[in-house]
């Protein structure tokens, strides 16, 4: 496959997916010639191979004008490095930080190589994803303190620190945020994440195949279909099985279920942070409505363990396809309805315009993706460009802005909302009969593969690794949380800190999801 | 008008509120240490923090959803509050990531007596899929006591307010 003039001898693994080793000296030629194209690193992760090939790899995901990338480079076992990316894409830094507190790769020359995941749990020279790390962490004293964190600190006449977390005031996931302000405007946020990391990738490891599938799905469990369905593409590939066709719709009308449970709750979330509870009551009835369909359809409200590698483990029924689509013309009336109210109200459109703004050229630079990138004019749905099956047969038709602010990622939602329904009727009016499942091919010896989805949130990755036992070897699953929190740090700046929960719910990233 | 249309909208939409649940006294780990005098200065209002001690974020998707109009949690006494100095219980969920353990125990000491400690979800009540390894101390009861737990990935809204009524409703025993 050819980016730019050089041809980089990759190889197809899937669905506009593409796979291909190289020597760690081309990574950064790679890298630039992705960057000129107008490409993206999605994801960046290691691994331990010595007992593969004895030593360790590093692998990237770039986004290209013919798919995604997924290119890995073998690295000696004594003292493993690449180098490092994060000054051609700048999203790249936490990850390289992640995979050395997690692997001990190092990203060389890196300009930030301060700790990320590791927090006062296991010391600096001890990996937890080596394959010989020791279990007996697991029984060791609890550390009696929270670890220092080097914040980077600004000073002046009158800047003073608010340091908020990990416990947050409302029903929000755990992290830290760091505001450095003069008076109420806010001149730098800085994150600290990592408190909900709980060992997830470790946690795979010599899984059976089946099992994978519901940890998967419990990365970050809003985004549940989004990362089940990676995951089980991931294992689907990797074992060259077949997924019945029936099957395949129906996982992406699973997927359309969670987007507008999600966007339902948000846009009455974006209420109730400029007081207007009215937005709140209003799309929870609504999301409470769809959630107990889904549970009387598919007998889970968040659909969870509904895919499984191989297939999917519930069906609809025709009487059930009648009920969803009356949903769905029901609430689309419902959601037109509120948007003609948020279009005028004054409060919330004053609250809303010109609120933690991401401009275009910046979300650029950044690597802003999904739908906060979608409303930042980063023109880019994994399921109109590069549609899986069934979406090449679907022609989603991508929201987009261009203000890059909280009323810009609203609209959004709105149009996506009325996308996805419109996509559950299509999907219910031409659902493919035939098998829910077909049994994985057994596997013969190490393989692996690749799982790309566009969840409501963003682009979810799942890279997997499969054993000569047939049991999980290496997981790793993406969320675009990775990408998209340094923008939130960017977003606030010159804002009020009043309008920061505003602006962090307005891209509702995950914790639990970058933080394994 | 915005307003003009917010009314129309509420009356169109009429009153969602469903009928309270029952207790589920089941799901008590233990005797309610509790006297009947206590009981009565707080009558059956309660003040709720959650604490996300490391969560996949699902649990969390039902402590939104009893927020909501359906629940009318406020009818019952329950509300939420924004520090453990204000609560009477902790709603703990997520296997306890050693990330945040530090961090629970400190807001269980902020937390006034007398308290209760709700375990959410399969991870609060056991650990879940994750388990206990060099990143997550399991279920919440190795880390603080525990009063109450709430099984289900995630526990269904009824589940959750059943399992919040039986910590600080009377029973027999003590009542």
């Amino acid at each position: 496959m050819n980016i730019g003039e050089h041809d980089w001898n990759l190889d197809p693994l899937g669905q506009h997916i593409w796979r291909g080793q190289m020597e760690t000296g081309q990574l950064l030629a790679l890298a630039r010639a992705v960057k000129e194209e107008g490409g993206q690193l999605v994801a960046l992760w290691g691994s331990d191979d010595r007992h593969l090939h004895g030593g360790f790899g590093i692998h990237v995901a770039l986004l290209t004008g013919a798919g995604l990338a997924w290119v890995s480079c073998a690295l000696p076992a004594e003292t493993p490095a690449y180098p490092h990316l994060a000054h051609i894409f700048p999203q790249a830094d936490r990850m390289q930080r992640a995979t050395f507190d997690l692997l001990g790769i190092t990203a060389s020359d890196a300009v930030d190589d301060r700790k990320w995941l590791r927090h006062a749990v296991w010391a600096k020279d001890e990996f937890p994803l080596r394959k010989d790390f020791s279990t007996l962490a697991a029984h060791r004293p609890s550390p009696p303190e929270a670890d220092a964190y080097p914040f980077i600190r600004v000073e002046g006449d009158g800047v003073h620190e608010i340091p908020v977390g990990p416990i947050h005031a409302g029903t929000i996931e755990p992290g830290h945020f760091r505001f450095s302000i003069i008076g109420e405007r806010i001149l730098k946020l800085e994150e600290r994440m990592g408190y909900t990391h709980k060992g997830t990738e470790k946690r795979f490891e010599g899984m059976d195949l089946a099992t994978g599938a519901k940890l998967a799905g419990r990365v970050s469990g809003e985004s549940h279909s989004a990362y089940a369905w990676a995951y089980c593409m991931a294992v689907e590939t990797a074992t060259a099985s077949q997924v019945p066709e029936r099957a395949v719709w129906l996982r992406a009308l699973f997927l359309e279920i969670e987007r507008i449970a999600n966007h339902l709750g948000d846009l009455g979330y974006l209420g109730n942070d400029v007081a207007l509870s009215f937005g709140f009551m209003q799309f929870w009835r609504l999301k409470e409505d769809w959630l107990r369909l889904t549970a009387k359809l598919f007998g889970h409200r968040y659909l969870f363990d509904c895919i499984v590698p191989g297939g999917v483990a519930v069906d609809i029924a025709d009487d059930g396809k009648a009920e969803l689509v009356a949903a769905t013309d029901r609430i689309e009336a419902e959601v037109r309805s509120l948007k003609a109210i948020y279009d005028e109200h004054a409060t919330l459109q004053d609250r809303f315009a010109n609120t933690g703004i991401v401009k275009p050229d910046l979300a650029a630079r950044l690597g802003l993706t999904g739908l906060a990138g979608r409303a930042s004019a980063q023109a880019w749905d994994a399921r109109a460009q590069f549609p899986q099956a069934p979406y090449d047969q679907l022609d989603v038709n991508m929201a987009t802005q261009r203000q890059g602010d909280v009323l810009a990622r609203a609209e959004v939602r709105f149009a996506e909302v009325t996308e996805s329904l419109r996509l559950i009727r299509n999907l219910l009016a031409r659902l493919p009969t035939g098998a829910l499942h077909a049994p994985l091919i057994p596997v013969q010896s190490v393989c692996e593969g690749l799982g790309w989805v566009e969840g409501w949130r963003g682009e979810v990755l799942v890279a997997v690794r499969i054993g000569a036992d047939g049991k999980l070897d290496r997981v790793h699953p993406h969320d675009p949380s990775w990408q998209n929190w340094p923008l939130v740090e960017v977003g606030v700046l010159g804002n009020i800190v009043p309008d920061f929960p505003l602006i962090n719910k307005s891209f509702n990233l995950s914790y639990s999801g970058p933080d394994l | 008008m915005a307003t003009h249309l917010i009314l129309q909208k509420i009356f169109k939409t009429g009153i969602v509120s469903e009928p309270m649940p029952q207790a589920d006294l089941g799901l008590r780990t233990r005797e309610q240490e509790l006297h009947a005098d206590i009981l009565k200065v707080f009558g059956q209002a309660v003040t709720i923090r959650h604490i996300d001690a490391g969560s996949c974020n699902g649990c969390e998707l039902e402590i939104h959803a009893i927020n909501g109009p359906h629940y009318n949690i406020d009818g019952m006494g329950v509300k939420f509050a924004a520090s453990p100095r204000h609560a009477d219980v902790l709603l703990v969920t997520g296997p306890v990531s050693r990330n945040m353990e530090v961090a629970l125990k400190r807001a269980y000491d902020a937390t006034p007596e007398p308290k209760w400690v709700i375990a959410m979800g399969d991870c609060g009540c056991t650990g879940g899929m994750f388990g206990e390894s060099y990143a997550s101390c399991g279920k919440v009861s190795n880390v603080i006591p525990v009063d109450v737990e709430v099984p289900g990935c995630p526990p269904a809204p009824t589940v959750l307010l059943q399992g919040i009524l039986a910590a600080v409703s009377k029973d027999k025993k003590n009542a």
